[in-house]
């Protein structure tokens, strides 16, 4: 037996680092809470917004297109752009625990462990082309978040967190029926191997790789909430606190995203069509029927845990156009789109009151924002801001995402879908405008007495600016941003 | 003078946002004063542009996204100019006119953001920043009549915003094939209106993209049978919101038409002047009947503002200069005159609290002064010779006449039927006894009312009898359009209807 040396150097330690700080800072705060007990959140947010700066910083030096720890890591454009979403939306999530008001989960160490954890499993997702690493690290993200949902501690959470769970294994039960699938046809786990040997093989026989696809679409539908594997995501937002049902909303999707795009996008280029038209499919009703339910919707997290569906469905679209101007769209897409929806979850927060119940089942009823101008005038018009951008009003930014991706598609032949696209934003509207309608031509109820903004502090005011920063001034930042974002997409193959 | 058109724009958002520090009281001082400069500034704009340049002139370029060929360019030719003059004078005459309680400062603040989009649409070079402006007009407009307006307000607003919404997204996924279209023709991509201008494209692209910007556009105008909304519109939004909305809102579909459509698909243009022509004629005829038959003042304007945006479709799709530079005008007259008219219902609302004409009559006798402004609005509406409603009827009727006899007599009803719903609410509203106890004691129009009435009347009277400062550009601009759409025709029809055009040009 030769003894297998294995040098330092051809580990390239350098990719696996952003994922260690970030563990590592997990741990960190974990013996910090063994050392001395009850210590104000405070100092845990800071520590673990320190970490993700550190983490942060470790992705920025990565050198892309490389691949390290046995080539099971691979930092591609991709990964390099997804690993910075990731943290810099974990970094802006995070301070949203620093509420005026005391919550239960947020006096716990183990909450910021827990979250730190997850964002080294979304950083293992897409900085690898290995389903198994992959598996490892959405198993890992996923574990930890179905914790932090049910430490919010009320009746509702524990009923998301278990529904989360339920489905989140069947959706790993699949996504593992795939993966064994894909080895079994091509003798191995990474994507880029299994694409060229499937390609040599011309795709035979088809029956086994359009049943992997199948299971590969549904596990990832679980995770990116496309219709109808969607169910749980109303009820697991509503269940969630507001801060981490956004969190929810953007940050696991993008890890999801570039899964999907790692995986699918050999097959719709390849001739396997199948594929290809069961995404157009997907992406269509995810869009339409997401939106036709959030019409109906009486509570306004609701509304934006569906709104979230069919913004995901439109952005899915990308996926299934599949050009480089299309996949660069999605990620414009969804940089704006955590702007504009961390904003508007944020604003939730704000108005989160434990005593005050407007409504026996819902915490968030349109009624609750009746004439908020007159009460809250800045927030109200903010919120209108947010609701604006999110219809694609321009010139706020998921305009200019959506301008893209339906000019990405009107580009690619796919004229229809564009219609479909612009029809749905119509749809759309309407939901959005209802809140708008509640807050501006309303009469504010009198006979609740005001809890508007209870729970809001500096650092929510804080995110809710830079978030309405973004999503006003995006005009001004689009054209560098997309040069970037089209470069980092274009050298990474997609 | 490089920045005025940017100034233009942007003036009057950046003042509303300073108008928030404002003290309430004195609100309407600020919108006035604010507006009064923004009017000084277009009239500035109209003394320094020069009339016989056809081109856009103060062109402004600044990329946004120069890879996507999007770019901040902005640029005035005549057609619209005076559309911009229209929007900046309607503003002003409309805030000296308003007298709303209610939260002043919130509605003052969004008639300054309003104000914005308008004058953004009609000087916007570049179609994605048409289209921001054409959107972002929705938004004040849908707070303005949501929250000042009757009782189905939300209702009226909402019905406003979707329908319009939709219309203008069917119309971006045209843009972006366009744009697309000029990327395969050129090898860039570009959204800049003059650069579509020179795009020449086949026949069967130019149908479905002019059927995808009519559509946004129509539903603007609006165009039968999408004009359900505006009646709903116009009976619950404030008298403020009424006069802008038929004023200048409705003129952003018409401008699109004669900005976007004729030259950028001038062969689908004259391939589809009949059916166009049949909607338009429908459009004058059913709803210049549907007036007649309204019991609310302020339905008979509304159903009449949609009659008289009929003549002038009929005269943009003339395809001659008659034509299209007469409908330019009678955008203008009939943003003045309907503005007007809706200035006037709202005097009379504010007294009573009512519109309804069975409740009215024999006013002529204790409001005199209001009874011969209307009188003299209610002609121009007519269009009777020597008003401003004239020169535009009569040089849109007879564009179209070179098209079609049939069509310029079917339009030509429009104007007789006009006649005849507007005398009934004038013999209605001001003539027989006074009957009702409670018109007894009106008092008379107050000086601010007076103000904004006697200066529409007196630009309708002056426009009436020299229309030439404004139509000169106007013509200018126009042939210079029909000069390039002569150029880019490949249709056979569409080429014999410009060398018309051209001979007739030749003989003057």
């Amino acid at each position: 037996m030769e003894p297998i040396k294995v040098s330092l150097e051809s580990l390239n330690l350098a990719t696996l680092f952003p994922m260690l700080i970030a563990v590592g800072g997990g741990l960190t705060i974990l013996i910090i809470d063994l050392i001395k007990e009850s210590l104000h959140k405070s100092l845990y947010v800071m520590i673990a917004i320190l970490f993700l700066a550190l983490d942060l910083g470790a992705v920025i030096g990565l050198d892309i297109n490389t691949r390290g720890f046995f080539d099971v890591m691979f930092v591609d454009g991709i990964a390099y752009l997804s690993q910075i979403i990731v943290v810099v939306a974990s970094m802006l999530f995070i301070p949203l625990a620093l509420t005026s008001k005391r919550f239960h989960e947020f006096s716990l160490p183990e909450f910021f462990a827990l979250f730190l954890f997850m964002v080294a499993g979304f950083q293992f997702m897409v900085a690898s082309d290995n389903l198994i690493l992959i598996f490892v690290g959405l198993e890992t993200a996923s574990l930890a978040l179905y914790t932090l949902i049910a430490l919010h501690n009320r009746e509702k959470s524990f009923e998301a967190a278990i529904k989360y769970f339920t489905m989140g294994a069947l959706a790993a039960g699949f996504f593992a029926f795939g993966s064994a699938l894909l080895y079994g046809l091509t003798g191995s786990v990474e994507i880029y191997k299994i694409a060229e040997v499937l390609a040599d093989r011309s795709y035979e026989p088809m029956w086994v790789v359009l049943l992997a696809a199948a299971f590969m679409i549904a596990a990832l539908g679980f995770k990116l909430s496309m219709v109808p594997f969607h169910t749980w995501t109303p009820d697991v937002y509503e269940g969630a606190s507001a801060a981490l049902a956004g969190y929810m909303s953007v940050v696991p999707k993008i890890a999801g995203f570039v899964v999907a795009m790692r995986l699918f996008e050999f097959l719709i280029h390849s001739d396997v069509t199948w594929v290809r038209d069961i995404l157009y499919l997907a992406v269509v009703v995810t869009m339409t029927f997401a939106n036709i339910v959030a019409l109906v919707q009486k509570d306004v997290k609701r509304m934006l845990a569906y709104s979230s569906i069919s913004h995901a469905g439109f952005v899915m679209a990308a996926i299934m156009i599949g050009t480089t101007q299309a996949n660069s769209g999605l990620f414009l897409y969804w940089i704006l789109f955590l702007f504009t929806n961390l904003g508007a979850f944020t604003m939730l927060w704000i108005s989160r009151h434990k005593s005050q119940i407007w409504h026996d089942r819902f915490d968030h009823p349109y009624e609750k924002f009746s004439g908020l101008v007159q009460i809250m005038p800045m927030a109200a018009t903010i919120m209108a801001i947010f609701m604006l951008s999110l219809a694609g009003v321009p010139p706020f930014s998921l305009f200019w995402g959506k301008l893209y991706i339906m000019g990405a598609a009107v580009n690619s032949g796919y004229i229809v879908l564009a219609i479909i696209m612009a029809i749905n934003s119509a749809i759309s509207a309407y939901y959005y405008l209802k809140l708008i309608v509640y807050m501006f031509m309303r009469e504010p109820i009198s006979d609740k007495q005001v809890v508007y903004f209870k729970n809001a502090s500096l650092s929510l005011k804080t995110i809710v600016g830079i978030s309405a920063t973004f999503t006003i001034l995006s005009v001004l930042f689009i054209s560098p941003l997309l040069n970037y974002i089209t470069e980092v997409v274009r050298v990474s193959g997609f | 003078m490089d920045h005025i058109l940017s100034l233009l724009v942007f003036f009057p958002a950046l003042a509303g946002m300073l108008g928030f520090i404002v003290k309430k009281e004195n609100i309407k001082v600020y919108g006035i004063t604010v507006a009064t400069i923004e009017f000084v500034l277009s009239l500035i704009l109209w003394l320094v542009f020069d009339p016989s340049n056809g081109g856009f002139q103060f062109v402004e370029f600044i990329p946004l996204i120069p890879n996507y060929g999007i770019n901040y360019y902005l640029g005035v030719d005549g057609i619209s100019l005076f559309i911009i003059i229209l929007s900046t004078f309607i503003t002003l005459v409309g805030l000296i006119s308003l007298n709303i309680e209610k939260n002043l400062k919130n509605m003052i603040i969004s008639l300054l953001f309003l104000e914005m989009t308008m004058v953004g649409v009609f000087v916007a070079l570049d179609a994605v920043v048409f289209y921001i402006f054409w959107e972002l007009s929705l938004v004040p407009m849908l707070y303005i009549i949501g929250y000042w307006g009757g009782e189905l307000r939300v209702y009226a607003a909402i019905k406003f915003f979707l329908y319009t919404f939709f219309g203008s997204l069917i119309m971006l996924v045209g843009m972006l094939f366009l744009a697309y279209l000029y990327y395969l023709a050129t090898g860039t991509i570009s959204f800049a209106i003059p650069d579509w201008h020179r795009l020449i494209l086949p026949y069967d692209y130019q149908i479905w993209l002019f059927l995808a910007f009519f559509l946004g556009m129509a539903i603007k105008v609006p165009m039968f049978p999408f004009h359900t909304w505006l009646p709903y519109a116009h009976g619950q939004a404030p008298t403020i919101g009424s006069v802008i909305l038929a004023a200048v809102l409705l003129k952003m579909g018409t401008y699109g038409f004669v900005r976007f459509l004729l030259p950028i698909f001038p062969d689908a243009s004259v391939a589809l002047i009949a059916p166009i022509a049949f909607l338009s004629i429908v459009m004058v005829i059913y709803t210049a009947m549907v007036a007649y038959a309204q019991e609310d003042m302020k339905q008979v304007i509304a159903y009449s503002s949609i009659s008289h945006m009929g003549v002038i479709v009929l005269g943009t799709f003339a395809m001659n200069v008659e034509g299209i530079a007469g409908s330019i005008f009678l955008m203008i007259s009939h943003g003045i005159v309907s503005g007007a008219l809706f200035m006037l219902v709202g005097n009379i609302y504010d007294r009573r609290h009512t519109k309804l004409l069975s409740e009215f009559g024999g006013l002529a006798s204790v409001m005199p002064k209001y009874a011969t402004i209307f009188g003299i609005v209610l002609m121009a509406s007519v269009g009777l010779p020597l008003t401003i409603g004239f020169v535009g009827e009569f040089l849109s009727l007879m564009g179209i006449y070179k098209i079609s006899a049939a069509y310029a007599f079917l339009g030509g009803t429009g104007i007789i039927l006009g006649a005849a719903y507007m005398l009934r609410v004038y013999k209605l509203a001001f003539f027989g006894p006074l009957t009702n106890e409670k018109n007894k004691n009106l008092p008379d129009l107050n000086w601010k009312e007076l103000t904004s009435l006697v200066s529409l009347v007196a630009v309708i009277i002056w426009l009436g009898v020299n229309p030439n400062p404004v139509l000169k550009p106007i013509n200018a601009s126009v042939e210079s359009m029909l000069q390039l759409m002569e150029k880019k025709a490949i249709t056979k029809e569409a080429k014999d209807i410009f060398a018309h055009n051209k001979v007739e040009l030749e003989a003057k």
